[in-house]
């Protein structure tokens, strides 16, 4: 039989990738005495959440007694041009503070207030300083946390290897297929279930702060076993990338500079946010320098600084900026708190932040503004699943963190990403192993699927002298930066579908050197299978959404359609082609509802 | 640092042999040996082994030796080295060759599982973990460590000892153990595991650790004295020993 002839093992729950989500759900799943095993594309703790920098969003109300779980989530909505799902937002909000505490009981050491209880600070859209961080670090203290706690509970560990395929038996999962990269040999896993936990699809983007395992994985397996995705237009791009020397251009530069008190300023010096300020957020936001500056020690008698607008709002303010000229020399905005904060305030918050720019761009943030411009960072859309148990519209496939879409609508806060990977991870493992123990029948793997995938994974080194996959994929990043960047529009966005085709035309051509032993022009001609059905997806949800919501703003399309703002757009995938729908949201209930109505 | 060309000298080969291949390449201002390698990936040899993922010194993925020194190729810019002659570039030494650059690190993976976790004491009554910023400060200096696995590599314990590796587990996870020990809530006592199983006395505080650590972390000094003097306290106080000895607890 053809599944013997491959490495093979045996799971009830299988976790594919080891970021936060993932992590979280294969403790859950674990705990819940179901026989779990943890996939990943890197070595255990190098997944993107390590690179998470501001904090973890939980509505603690350590600093502001007076915040709570429904000012979170509403919060959350807001930011999300009220495209999210009500109830992933409301669920949410409640339960991050018992998952930021349950890191603490499992060894993370957050900063800490006065009165030793965990430090919280402020954020983009957040009304309180909410977000419990560690310096600038923050999301290498929750992997290792988690990265530690997993490999104490025994839970087996898969590194350095790379699922390419689900596998299906009938209209359900059971199993994955994948390759080794140290030896390039394939492996089979049998599951009853399993979590995708594989994050974001960066980088089809060229200038992105994400790392080369953003290639949206999770999101074509998903799709190409007919999973539905929503709102793949959503994506966000940073405000604070570096822009400067070219070869660093896209790391991220965290908010938190802006929570500790940094300014945006253009090239004659100027605050330019006050002149950007939507009327959505007017009453909330402070429209003059002394209130914004009274308000970081003062929250009750000020209204929050225009730098820390959501933000897809600082993003196209940066780039209209740049736009009118009156940008920095390499083509972004200054960001200062040199002459904001003391070097040693500045050095103790943001220790990362000062050696990045000190090591790369001889740049001392202590002394002078950094340079700083938008870079992809994020996609809210992606697999759609329930707001309660994560279950995709597959049967037995979970969905958890980035890889997922519905909690952060158009637009994703900051700091509201390290809380979903901890709320639906863990939601992820515990239905996951329910859905295992409750799994009837005998699943069987399809040696027939698995050989066609095996022959698929293969081509590429029987095409001599073919396609550079290189060529491929920075092709596909001029592509995207181009024409599905920052501000759309139709005409572009036609002609990045007719290039996204001719560039999946010359896949099919696409030829690697070398063997099948740790080669990274093999794993890049197939990571582009899935970076381009993705950027494919992303770009007719950008078509279809007329209007510009959050983090997809349309040139011709220049405001908020209130009828596309009660809709999902939809895209499913069958026999190799997209088919799209319109539908709509869930039905937020009257309670929810009536916080919206207050006064601020 | 205006275009320059450069031979970047790179390793090439896996565990049955390989030698130092030689490839030329544009540098631009800024780039760091990281982007020269992405960039003889894309153009030159497709094939060419390499591990990293943040480019922005966070993983600890990307760890070489860097004309014969330690370091990350992420955060290591290209106008900081030599470039009159080949820059060479070679996988870390301590660790077995998988290809290329990339080594098999299992060995620092498979330590850590031995760790006694952490012990915390029961909660307060109120359920709040209470901690002050000043007890958790040199805890936090540990939890900067991005396991790069440099101080492991350059540990002369091990570097040059293949056979002290089954009895020493290295700065890495004394910096770990450190962390667990000096946690403001954690009861656990790892003492005998330090001396015995992690093999401590091993190390005579060359500080070849602290100096290639990218993180800055007082390796030597804040973690494995420390760590040191735990030891002694216990095993080799003649006071403590007396004592035993009197009240028949040895």
């Amino acid at each position: 039989m053809a599944a013997d002839k491959y490495e093979t093992h045996e799971y009830d729950v299988l976790v594919v990738g080891a970021g936060g989500a993932g992590l979280r759900a294969a403790i859950e799943a674990s705990a819940q005495g179901v026989k779990t095993a943890l996939v990943c594309k890197s070595l255990l703790g190098k997944a993107h959440t390590v690179m998470a920098e501001g904090g973890i969003a939980a509505a603690l109300g350590n600093v502001y007694p007076e915040d709570n779980w429904q000012v979170h989530f509403r919060d959350t909505m807001r930011g999300g041009k009220m495209l999210n799902n009500w109830r992933m937002a409301q669920i949410h909000a409640q339960e991050a503070p018992d998952r930021v505490r349950e890191l603490e009981e499992w060894g993370a050491l957050f900063d800490r207030t006065i009165d030793g209880r965990i430090l919280q600070r402020d954020f983009g859209g957040h009304r309180y300083a909410r977000l419990a961080h560690v310096g600038d670090r923050t999301g290498l203290e929750m992997i290792r946390t988690l990265q530690t706690h997993a490999v104490h509970k025994g839970i087996d560990v898969y590194m350095e290897c790379n699922i390419q395929r689900l596998l299906m038996d009938g209209g359900r999962v059971c199993g994955a297929f994948g390759y080794w990269r140290e030896s390039g040999t394939f492996v089979v896993f049998k599951t009853k279930a399993v979590v995708l936990a594989t994050g974001g699809v960066g980088k089809a983007w060229k200038f992105t702060s994400n790392s080369w395992e953003y290639t949206g994985d999770g999101i074509a397996l998903g799709a190409d076993v007919g999973a539905d995705l929503i709102d793949m237009e959503m994506v966000q791009f940073h405000p604070t990338g570096m822009v400067w020397p070219p070869s660093v251009r896209g790391i991220l530069v965290t908010e938190g500079v802006r929570g500790d008190g940094g300014t945006l300023r253009n090239a004659s010096g100027e605050r330019f946010m006050f002149r950007y300020i939507p009327e959505y957020f007017k009453a909330e936001t402070a429209d003059n320098e002394e209130e914004a500056d009274r308000w970081y020690e003062d929250k009750k008698n000020n209204r929050r600084t225009p730098d820390l607008l959501p933000r897809d709002e600082v993003a196209r303010a940066i780039n209209a900026e740049v736009k009118a000229g009156r940008g920095s020399p390499h083509g972004g905005v200054f960001l200062d708190i040199a002459s904001r904060r003391s070097p040693e305030y500045i050095k103790k918050r943001l220790p990362s932040m000062y050696h990045q720019f000190k090591q790369l761009a001889d740049v001392d943030i202590t002394k002078e503004p950094m340079e700083v411009g938008p870079t992809c960072h994020y996609i809210m859309g992606g697999l759609r699943v329930d707001a309660e148990t994560t279950a995709t519209t597959v049967p037995g496939l979970f969905a958890a963190g980035e890889v997922a879409a519905g909690l952060h609508g158009a637009n994703r806060l900051g700091g509201n990403s390290l809380s979903d990977l901890l709320v639906f991870g863990r939601r992820a493992g515990l239905y996951a192993a329910q859905y295992a123990k409750a799994c009837e029948g005998r699943l069987t793997v399809d040696s027939g699927q698995i050989e066609e995938i095996a022959a698929a994974l293969l081509a590429p080194f029987n095409n001599s002298g073919g396609e550079n996959p290189y060529a491929i994929h920075m092709a596909l990043q001029d592509c995207m930066q181009n024409l599905v960047g920052i501000v759309r529009t139709e005409k572009e966005l036609k002609q990045a579908l007719d290039q996204i085709a001719a560039l999946k035309e010359r896949l099919t051509r696409v030829s690697v050197e070398g063997n099948r032993q740790y080669n990274p022009g093999w794993h890049l001609a197939l990571d582009l299978r899935s970076l381009l059905s993705v950027a494919e997806a992303v770009t007719l949800g950008a078509l279809e959404r007329k209007e510009s919501r959050g983090g997809h703003a349309r040139e011709d399309y220049p405001d908020p359609d209130p009828e596309l703002g009660k809709v999902n757009i939809v895209l499913r995938k069958k026999n190799g082609e997209w088919s799209l729908t319109r539908e709509p949201l869930p039905e937020m209930p009257a309670e929810l509802k009536a916080l919206f109505e207050e006064k601020q | 640092m205006a275009d320059t060309q450069v031979i970047m000298r790179v390793w090439r080969g896996d565990a049955t042999g390989g030698m130092f291949k030689d490839y030329q390449v544009l540098v631009q201002e800024g780039m760091v040996v990281l982007d020269v390698v992405h960039a003889i990936q894309a153009t030159q040899a497709p094939d060419l082994a390499v591990r990293w993922n943040c480019k922005a010194g966070k993983c600890g993925s990307c760890s070489a030796e860097i004309n014969g020194k330690p370091r990350l190729m992420c955060m290591t810019r290209m106008n900081t080295l030599d470039t009159r002659a080949p820059v060479t570039l070679a996988p870390v030494k301590t660790f077995p060759l998988i290809k290329d650059l990339v080594t098999d690190v299992s060995f620092n993976y498979e330590k850590a599982k031995t760790i006694p976790p952490l012990q915390l004491k029961a909660q307060e009554a109120d359920g709040v973990r209470r901690m002050f910023q000043e007890d958790v400060d040199r805890v936090q200096e540990f939890h900067k460590c991005i396991e790069c696995f440099l101080c492991q590599n350059v540990c002369h314990v091990i570097r040059d000892h293949e056979e002290n590796k089954p009895y020493f587990a290295g700065p890495r996870l004394f910096v770990r153990l450190a962390a667990l020990e000096m946690h403001p809530l954690d009861v656990g006592d790892r003492r005998e595991f330090i001396r015995s199983t992690a093999g401590l006395g091993y190390c005579n505080i060359t500080k070849c650790c602290t100096e290639v650590c990218p993180e800055d972390i007082r390796i030597t000094d804040n973690a494995i004295i420390p760590l040191k003097e735990r030891v002694v306290d216990e095993y080799y106080d003649p006071f403590l020993w007396l004592w035993r000895k009197i009240a028949g607890k040895a």
